[in-house]
């Protein structure tokens, strides 16, 4: 057994790898923020009396999460193809993501909209608050603050994830590196290298959760105490 | 014609801020309200009082209409509220209410949570709603307060905070329900000084309330509830000179 490894034809890559990182972040910010958005009216939807509404919006969530990425990936995938729909690889994964992201925060947020006590809403009410200003300014707010670890793990998490997209030709992160390992046949090396990437991509978007935080709870940032 | 207008106007003033007359509610098979009626006049106040589960609170809710009666009729502040038509949201502007648990949100500075509903429901802008809110903590004696949160609060500054938040929407009539029970007795009196002064101010006010002392200090008006009726009701005097066993039994045994 002779362990020979050589970063050096990797590192000298690093332009390509650069670029998939890139691609990596700009996916999972923009899942991030349309997931975040699906999210929100997600657990709208399954609180809704309307049951037709909290049904649509059950059966979503359960289909994703109950399905894997992969496959959801590919019924996006060939199933804009099959309608005739082109779009590029980048789209479709970002699409896909957003769907599957969507899904896993409308629980998350759900569970923060239910951990509001009834006596918050009906104080609210006593005030004459609408219920849409009910809605942003006792519910929401407070929801995703308590609900804010879990809903960021889930999002880096989902970047994590993309790395499937490759699969479909998304020029992501592991995309790149899989062209580089079959180019230099340093295949452990490449990998090496990758996996420091994402957890280096990891830390950033723990970084800047921990910042946005910062900047969106004010009360977080004056007690440090949870919600 | 002008004197029909100031007889209609007149009569408007006199009529009282509250009524209900002959209400009846129940949640499931169980009555709650059994054809209760009482009055509050302008500048009242109104003691609520009974053994635990014979409808007090039950009472005060009908009357922001938290909960929907199933018969006879509520009028507030000139509001139907057992119309189903009832602007719900104009009746909430003209009643504070404030609960045992104080409810502040959590999220918010005080100064935050009294502002919060004079700016997005009455369109009050920011600099009037904080100055209101400037007032209003003076008011129950929480100055200092203006930028803490809840949670650096104690129980009895927490709940005179609500009090504040429903001050500074300028209702016509306050609901306080039980509003210091969850409090040490140190902490109660603090609270029941204020309502003390919102009384001598002249607020109207419909209050639940177990401290017996307060209510006989306070009340211009009681009304003793027992098995969802109003078993006795009278000026303060009734709690020292019972005219029903029950209330006796009641008083004597200071629940
Ligand atoms: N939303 C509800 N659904 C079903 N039953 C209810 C509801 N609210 C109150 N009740 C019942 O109605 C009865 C009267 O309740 P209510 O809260 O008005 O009593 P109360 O006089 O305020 O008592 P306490 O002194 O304990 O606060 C109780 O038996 C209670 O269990
Ligand atoms: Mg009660």
């Amino acid at each position: 057994m002779n362990l020979n490894l050589d970063f050096a034809s990797i590192i000298e890559r690093w332009p390509t790898f650069f670029d998939g990182a890139l691609l990596t972040l700009q996916l999972a910010f923009i899942a991030t923020m349309l997931g975040t958005a699906i999210g929100v009216l997600g657990a709208i939807g399954r609180r809704s009396h309307h049951p037709i509404v909290s049904r649509i919006c059950g059966i979503y969530v359960e289909a994703i999460r109950n399905t894997p990425l992969l496959v959801q990936i590919f019924l996006v995938y060939f199933g804009l193809a099959s309608l005739g729909l082109k779009f590029s690889a980048f789209v479709v994964a970002a699409a896909a993501l957003t769907i599957n992201v969507g899904a896993y925060t409308t629980e998350i947020i759900r569970a923060g909209f239910d951990s509001i006590p009834r006596g918050q809403i009906e104080a609210a009410e006593g005030l004459a608050l609408s219920r849409a200003q009910i809605y942003w300014h006792v519910v929401m707010w407070p929801a995703i603050e308590k609900v804010y670890p879990s809903l960021t793990s889930q999002f880096v998490l989902l970047m994590l994830a993309s790395s499937v997209t490759s699969q479909i030709s998304a020029e992501e992160l592991t995309a790149v590196a899989n062209y580089v390992q079959s180019d230099t046949y340093r295949a452990f090396e490449t990998y090496i290298l990758v996996a420091l990437v994402y957890i280096v991509l990891s830390l950033i978007m723990r970084a800047g959760f921990w910042l946005l935080g910062l900047v969106i709870f004010p009360r977080r940032r004056r007690l440090g105490t949870p919600l | 014609m002008h004197k029909t207008l100031n007889a209609a106007t007149n009569a408007a003033t006199q009529s009282p801020v509250v009524s209900l007359k002959n209400v009846h509610k129940s949640f499931g098979t169980l009555k709650v309200l059994d054809g209760v009626s009482f009055e509050v006049d302008r500048g009242e106040v109104l003691v609520l009082i009974g053994r635990s589960g014979s409808g007090k609170s039950t009472a005060l809710r009908c009357i922001d209409r938290f909960e929907r009666i199933d018969s006879g009729e509520i009028v507030v502040c000139d509001h139907r509220v057992s119309d189903p038509k009832l602007d719900l949201r104009a009746l909430r502007q003209d009643v504070g209410i404030v609960f045992q648990s104080y409810n502040l949100f959590p999220h918010l500075t005080i100064e935050e949570n009294i502002t919060l509903a004079p700016c997005s429901v009455k369109g009050v802008s920011k600099a009037e709603a904080k100055e209101e809110a400037r007032r209003v903590l003076a008011q129950v004696g929480l100055e200092d307060k203006l930028h803490q949160y809840p949670e650096q609060l104690s129980g009895g500054q927490q709940q005179r905070a609500a009090i504040a938040r429903s001050l500074a929407m300028q209702p016509k009539v306050m609901l306080f329900d039980e509003v210091t029970s969850a409090l040490d007795p140190e902490l109660t009196g603090e609270v029941l000084k204020v309502i003390e002064a919102l009384a001598a101010d002249g607020m109207t006010m419909v209050m639940v309330t177990h401290e017996m002392g307060f209510a006989r200090g306070i009340a211009n008006r009681v009304v003793f509830m027992h098995r969802g009726k109003v078993h006795e009701t009278g000026p303060a005097a009734i709690l020292t000179s019972p005219a029903t066993p029950e209330l006796a039994q009641f008083v004597g045994t200071g629940l």
